[in-house]
Order: C-alpha cells, then structure tokens, then sequence
C-alpha cells in the first residue's frame, strides 16, 4: 500500500521536548515516584515508556519500575482471514496491586487499544489508579477514553494515518501525518 | 448376419497377424481377415485410425452377486466389462454365499445370459465356504461350468489341504488360482510394509508375505502336477520365483492388475481409501519389476482384481475401510499409458497380455482372431486421450485411485460373439 | 514469521519457520500461565470440541485447560470405536460435528489419518491429538519448548529416543521436529519395535537420524534421553518376552544415564510405567523434566488453538 506523506506534526526536538513535558507533569501529578509504574503498549509505547523514565530519573533521583503490554490477545478487531497475528511478550515486573500505573502509548486514536489494555491491567491485580500518557491524541474517539497527559493534540480526518516514528524501530524520529494513495 | 470391420489395424498376438487389413465376421465367427474385402449385404464398422484387437479376457473380477448387489451384478459388472474392452470375465468366488458348488455357479450363469454382455466364466471356491478346510465340489461346479478354483481373499493357509486342492484340481483338468499372501506375517496389514508404511504408522504388509505363499505354492505344484495360476502378482521376489519356476516348465502362470503397474505405496499418503487394496499398492522397485516382467514375458496376463465397493463402505478410516478398487474401465487407459506410452512396450505385447495371454493361462476357447474363432472383437484407440471421471461409469461403485486422472488410450466400440455390446459416444 | 495453515496435523507438513512460531507464541502463553489470574479473553465466543476415540486423561485435560485460559467454551466428547454404530461413515461423524458450529476440534482416533480425512471434510480448524502411531504434533512441540527452555537451543543436540518407537506417533513427531531443528537422533530399542526403514523417514534437514543396535549406544553422550511408554499388551504380539526382560534390556536406569553427558535431560511423554522403560529413581532425579513437559503443554497448546481458532490480522494497525 503506497503512503503519501502529507504534513509533518513533530521532529526529533518536538518529541523530545513533549516527552519532557510529560515525565514532569507525570511527577508532579503523582507527587514524586513513589507507587508509580509505568506501562509501555507495545511497540512504539515501550520506548516511549522508557525515555519517560528516564527524564523522571534525571528529575527525581529515582526511576519508576517499568513494564510492557501486548495487547493481542485482549484485541477485538481480529478478523477471520490472513495471517495470524505475532503474540509478544507482556512483562510487568512488580506486584501492580495499589501502585498507580501511567499506561503509555504512541497514538491515541479510537481507544480501542486502550480498552484491551485496561482490559489486561486488571487481569494482574487491582492498581490503586490508572492513568493514560500519549505522544499524539488525534481524536475520533469510538470509547469513553481519555488521556491524562498529552504530548500533542493534532487535528485528523479518519482516512489519514499518524505515524511516529522512533530511532529505536525506525530510520528516522519524528511525527508524520499520511494518507493512503 | 454379417459385419464388416474395416481399415483397423489387426493385432492378432496368437497368429502373429499385425497390419491393417479388414476383418469380415459371419455367424458370430471370424470369417476371413484379409485386404480390401467387400460383400454385399453386410454391416460396415469403420475402423480405420484404431486396433482391432481378440476380445479382452480379464481372469479376475468380483461381480458381488449374489449378495452384495448394491455394489455390483452380473448385469451391471458385465456392463462395465464391454465398456472397458472386455469380453470376456471370470468372476471370483467370495459372493454371498460363496460359490462352492454347483447351484450359485448355474446361478451366476444364468445371470450372465439374461444380461446377454460379457461373457461370464464363474471360479468355483477351492473349500467349502472359502473356509480353508474341507475341499468344495470341484468337479460339479466344473460340469456347470465353473473354469478355475480360487479361495480368492481368503488364502488357503493349511499347505495339506492345498496340496489335495491341486492334486483333484488335476485330475479335472482345472487351473489352482491362488492369492498368494501368508496371512499369519500379513495379519493387521493394511499396506504395503515400507518407508510409507513406517512414516504413515499403517500396519504394514510385508513381502514376505506374498513372495512365502508363493514358493510354498511353486513347491507343490511341482509336487502335484497342476496348473497354478497367481493371481494379482505384485513383488519382485514373487516374479522371480514366478520366472524360474517357468524355467523349470512347471505349469505356473501369473497376472498383474494395471493398479500395481501405475501406483506405489506413496499414493497412500493422503489416506485416501481408493489406495487400499490387497495385495497392497507396493514400492517403486517393485513396480518397475513387474513392468520388466510384463515386457519380457514373465508374467502372462494383464487382470483388473476389479473389486466394487459402495462409497460409503470406502468413506471410513482407512483401517476399517475394505480393501479393493474398481478397474474393468479404467485398465486399457491405464495399461496403455503406462505400460505403452510411457515405458514403450509394444502393443502387440499388451493385446498379448489381455487375450491369448489370460485364454492360455485359464485354457479358455477365445482371444484370437485367427478364421473361424469365435467373433469376440475389441477395437480401441491407443492414442485417445481422456479423463477418467467415476461418475459417468457403468459399473455400480465408484471405488478407482485413478479418478481425474489424463490417460491415453480408450475403447472404441465392444463385439461379443459378433454382436455390438458396446460402442463410444 | 506468520502461521497460516487451516489444520494442525503433523509435524512433517511443518517449516522451521512455522514451528518457531509456535514455540515463540507458546512463551507468551507460558507468561499468562504464570499470573494469578490465568486467564486472557482471546478465544471468548469460540467453541473447541476435544473429540477424543481413545482414552487420553492427560491430553484431553491439557487441551481443556489450554482452551478454558483463553476464554473459550471447550466441549470434550468421547467416543470409542467400537460404539460408533456400523454404516456410520467418516461423513456423518463430519456432518455431526458441523452441525456444533465448533471454531476448532482437537481429535484422538486409533487409526492414522482420520484428522486428515475430517479436514478435508470440515470448515472447522481441525487439530491432530495424535492419530493411530503417525503423528501427535502437539507433543513434539511441547517437548522441543521443553528442551530449547532447558538447553537454549535444539540444534546440534545428540538426542536418544528409546524404547517401542514402532507403535509411537510420539516417536515420529519427535523425529520431524527434532531433526528439522538440526538435532542428531539416536533410535533404540528391541529389533521387533523398531519399524522398517525407520532411518528413511525424515526428508533432508541440518539434523540426522541413527537407528542403533544397542540401547547404549543411543544414550552414550546424549545431551537428551526421550522414553516411550511400553505397553503391556505388546508382550502378547510377541514383541518382547516379558515386562521384566524389557526393563533389565531396554530400561533407563541411573546406571545407564551415566553414559549420557552430565547434564542430560530425561523426557517422558507420560504416563510413566516407573520400574519399566524407566526406574523411579531416574523419574524423580533433577534430569527428568516430566512435570515441565506437562506445565509447557498447556502453553503449546493455547498456542496452536490461538494460532488456528484465534483471529487472523492483516498487520498490527492501531
């Protein structure tokens, strides 16, 4: 499928300085690291997740345990023909059970994702809150979802795609709004 | 009345008559074979592009009646018989009852000529009931027009009693067609033993098996005296034996189904029930045995073991699935193709193989159409290419390994005694 | 790599790609066995029937709790085959199960084929639990996430298998997988028990196969010894003269575990006839992985019915 790239919304200094932005209202919001945990939605929010952590540790001193999700199994827009989907790795490493978790993920776009997250969270125990962080919201909610933190607010039509991109996966870093051809 | 076969070429193994010529038939005999006959007030065939072959005589057919007529009669075995070319069948004694004695031989007889198709020779069982103990009444079923003694699937395991069976069988001048399988190392077999059956995890059948029951069997036919014919021959250590006890000049003689001259054990891989039949499909060593053998005359008869079963007895695992396929229509496609087409032999050689071949073996008064025989034609095209679809079959069943498959070589039109009993659309 | 087959009948239909797929999706499900609750909703809605035609306690229940941790309705019935009425063709046991609406049917008959048969017959998913002495697919994977998790690797192992290989579909599955992964085999057992050609049934692969005249020969430097279970009613086949001439001939002792490398794995595929094919004292020593062979199962299987009755994506979109 041939992409057009139509408008570019963030690069590599823009998400730097929005992940900043979100590592310290992250901290403050939760008055400090104490009970925090943060959970990165596989791909993209894990990377994400991590740099979160580590401006958190350059603020605080201490970095907040971090975790990732694969939300495959949770999904509910598997459909019945192709390939069958890859199941990575789900790892939360502590006990979830009262800390406060901030899930984290790249784009915030129907909920869905979220849902099937939230769905799993809870299948690990029963955190005290849950909070949701993204890079990019760009609307056209199909859940009652909400982020508490958001990177940037970006206004799309449901036929364009936001892609970020992330040196760990990519060969570039930035944000980019693309259409189908 | 009189019938004109004209233009064909004439393949007429028994003579040695090979050319094109024309073949006049009068009063169910052959009349003259000659060039460019013409009489008046005859019927004209016109055979020009196709062989004119003796009528096909297949030594081992199962025909189900009576007792099983859902897969086959008489009628609809006969039916199936022309269609494919032949004229001639012997039908294999494993009916329900069992014909051991003279009552279902007249019966089988009388089916046959109502039906006014093929010719029906029965074979009478070698033991009452087929049971491998006591000897049936070989001597009234042959009054009644039985022409051979078989336990056909049901091997005579008790050497004594075989060896009795080939002594009377000699005093009436009656051939001991045996299924040669040694049924204690066959037990629980439902294939060929090999890399196929090892990989499959089917139980096997080992050679053994056949290649025992077959020395057990020259041995006493060289003690006795009879005429032994084996039937369905499929190892190459049984062709050896086959070969050298004809060496000897013992009166042994064999046939091979087209089915275990075109497939192997490998067919069996996708468990398709149409590959289990007994003796099983065997290695490709063994095939190409059995073609050398077919060329250079150690074998004698190309025979189908035609063996009808309903589809739904076929529609089971293949454990509890019975063995057996179909082959009275497929046998000249597949034989041609197989055997001429792709490994060359003449086709003098294979009409030899389905006429004076299989006559000789059975001592039977056909299969040559040399003047004043018996009027039983088949004229076929080798070339013909087709596609073998079960479903347009006259036989009752439907049980062929061959079905969608492209063969070369088809029946154009079946004489019996003179008479049209089959001709293609 | 993705899986994208209808069935899951054999191992020999497999590619190294396909069954690393499998072992690598059964580490995620082996993480969901772990978590206190071990239950994820993937498979909700979907209805798997466990038709089993032989007695299988072990497999019928791994399957059950592989398809009740995903959510699924898992339905078990059995059958034997001397119930099934006369006249009764593989169609109408086709048709039957049709009629169910099943998303996947997890079969164990006697006889080798019948899954395949059924799959061509059925819409529905159809997964072999070991037919007849041909294949059990999901036990040679189970037991190769057993000794990659173990040994971290398949390829280049010395593996022994030994015992009744001729009546063993876990034999043969073994040998696939195994010998696709680029493990080296060693078969052993009594001459009787060992089918013909054995050596010839795996195509070309980076593994090999070695059947053996001595059951020493086999284990000598076995990095993995695999028992097969004997089954008492062989004796009356004239397979071998007695339980006790079996154990003394062809048993895993320590003793003869000492020819294997040090750190060697025991693997059986259960259930173990103790003092027979293998002595207790083995059974219960740090090299037998029996119990992990049971816990892994339940990963592999939720693996195979996510994999086969799960749902299918184009791409992971968002």
């Amino acid at each position: 499928m041939e992409m057009k790239t139509k408008r570019r919304i963030m690069d590599a200094a823009g998400i730097n300085r929005a992940l900043s932005r979100l590592a310290s209202q992250i901290v403050e919001r939760n008055v400090g690291t104490n009970d925090l945990i943060l959970i990165g939605i596989r791909r993209r929010g894990v990377p994400l997740a991590e740099r979160i952590a580590d401006r958190i540790e350059q603020f605080e001193g201490a970095r907040p345990p971090l975790g990732q999700l694969d939300i495959t199994l949770y999904r509910d827009d598997l459909s019945t023909v192709g390939p069958s989907p890859v199941v990575n790795r789900t790892d939360i490493p502590v006990d979830v059970t009262g800390r406060a978790i901030v899930l984290i993920d790249d784009v915030l776009y129907t909920g869905r994702t979220v849902r099937a997250a939230l769905d799993q969270i809870v299948d690990f125990g029963r955190p005290s809150r849950v909070e949701l962080a993204v890079l990019v919201d760009r609307g056209h909610r199909e859940l009652p979802i909400q982020a508490d933190y958001v990177g940037k607010l970006v206004q799309t039509t449901e036929i364009e795609i936001v892609k970020v991109m992330l040196a760990d996966y990519d060969e570039d870093e930035q944000v980019i709004v693309v259409e189908k051809e | 009345m009189k019938l004109l076969i004209k233009g064909g070429r004439i393949i007429d193994p028994e003579s040695g008559f090979d050319r094109v010529a024309d073949l006049l038939i009068e009063d169910g005999r052959v009349a003259q074979v000659g060039s460019s006959l013409s009489e008046s007030g005859v019927e004209i065939f016109d055979a020009a592009g196709l062989i004119v072959a003796p009528g096909f005589i297949d030594l081992h057919v199962h025909l189900r009646e009576p007792g099983e007529e859902y897969k086959e009669t008489v009628a609809s075995g006969a039916e199936a018989a022309v269609a494919g070319g032949f004229t001639s069948i012997c039908a294999m004694p494993n009916t329900k009852p069992v014909n051991d004695n003279a009552s279902v031989t007249r019966y089988i007889i009388d089916k046959a000529r109502e039906a006014r198709l093929a010719n029906v020779y029965p074979v009478g069982a070698i033991t009452r009931g087929s049971m491998g103990e006591e000897l049936a009444e070989i001597a009234e079923m042959k009054e009644a027009g039985a022409i051979a003694i078989s336990d056909d699937g049901r091997p005579v395991m008790n050497s004594q009693v075989m060896r009795h069976a080939m002594e009377y069988a000699r005093d009436h001048n009656l051939v001991v067609v045996d299924h040669c399988q040694d049924t204690c190392l066959s037990a629980g077999g439902v294939m060929n033993e090999g890399r196929y059956s090892t990989l499959l995890g089917l139980k096997g059948m080992s050679v053994a098996a056949e290649d025992n029951h077959v020395s057990r069997d020259v041995i006493l036919s060289e003690v006795t005296g009879a005429r032994v014919h084996i039937a369905h021959i499929s190892t190459g250590g049984a062709v050896e034996m086959v070969r050298r006890a004809k060496g000897r000049g013992l009166s042994v003689t064999c046939e091979v189904t087209p089915h275990h001259l075109a497939l192997t054990d490998e067919s069996v891989l996708g468990f398709d029930t149409n590959t289990k039949m007994n003796p099983p499909l065997r290695s490709e060593a063994d095939r190409l045995v059995l073609i050398e053998a077919v060329r250079d005359g150690a074998i004698d008869a190309i025979a189908t073991d035609h063996a009808p079963h309903h589809a739904d007895e076929k529609m089971l695992e293949y454990d509890r699935a019975p063995f057996g396929v179909i082959g009275l229509e497929t046998a000249l496609g597949v034989v041609l193709t197989v055997l001429h087409h792709q490994s060359g032999i003449a086709l003098t050689r294979i009409v030899e193989m389905l006429t004076i071949g299989p006559a000789r073996a059975f001592g039977l008064p056909r299969g040559t159409l040399a003047a004043g025989a018996i009027a039983d034609v088949t004229i076929f095209d080798a070339d013909r290419e087709w596609t073998v679809d079960a479903r347009r079959f006259k036989s009752k069943s439907r049980n062929t390994p061959f079905g969608g498959w492209k063969l070369r070589g088809r029946v154009a039109a079946t004489f019996v005694e003179g008479r049209e009993v089959f001709r293609a659309e | 790599m993705a899986f994208n087959h209808k069935d899951l009948l054999g191992i020999r239909e497999l590619s190294v790609e396909e069954i690393n797929s499998i072992l690598d999706t059964a580490e995620s499900f082996k993480e969901v066995s772990r978590r206190s609750i071990k239950k994820v909703p993937t498979l909700r809605g979907k209805t798997i029937i466990n038709f089993f035609f032989e007695a299988s306690t072990r497999t019928r229940t791994s399957f059950e709790i592989a398809a009740k941790r995903l959510s699924a309705d898992a339905i078990n019935i059995s059958a034997s085959t001397s119930s099934v009425t006369k006249g009764e063709t593989l169609i109408d046991t086709a048709r039957n199960l049709e009629a169910m609406a099943p998303d996947a049917i997890v079969i164990r008959h006697p006889t080798p084929g019948v899954p395949h048969q059924l799959a061509r017959l059925i819409d529905a998913a159809i997964i072999n639990g070991g037919d007849g002495a041909h294949e059990h697919p999901t036990q040679a994977l189970l037991d190769a996430f057993t000794i990659r998790e173990r040994k971290g690797r398949i390829h280049g192992l010395q593996v022994a298998i030994i015992g009744d290989i001729m009546h063993s579909r876990v034999a043969r599955s073994n040998t696939h997988l195994l010998t696709k992964m680029g493990a080296h085999l060693r078969i052993a057992g009594p001459r009787t028990l060992i089918p013909t050609q054995y050596e010839k049934i795996v195509e070309d692969s980076e593994g090999s196969l070695t059947v053996c005249d001595r059951i020493e020969d086999a284990i000598s430097g076995s990095d993995v010894v695999m028992m097969l279970r004997i089954q008492r009613e062989r004796m009356s086949d004239a397979f071998f003269p007695s339980l006790k001439e079996y154990s003394i001939q062809y048993g895993l002792t320590a003793k003869r575990l000492e020819l294997a490398a040090s750190d060697a794995i025991v693997m059986h595929p259960g259930p173990v006839n103790r003092g027979v094919e293998i002595s207790s004292e083995v059974v219960d020593s740090a090299h037998s992985l029996v119990l992990d062979q049971v816990t892994n199962g339940v990963a592999i299987r939720m693996a195979v019915l996510f994999l086969l009755a799960g749902g299918k994506t184009e791409a992971h979109s968002d």
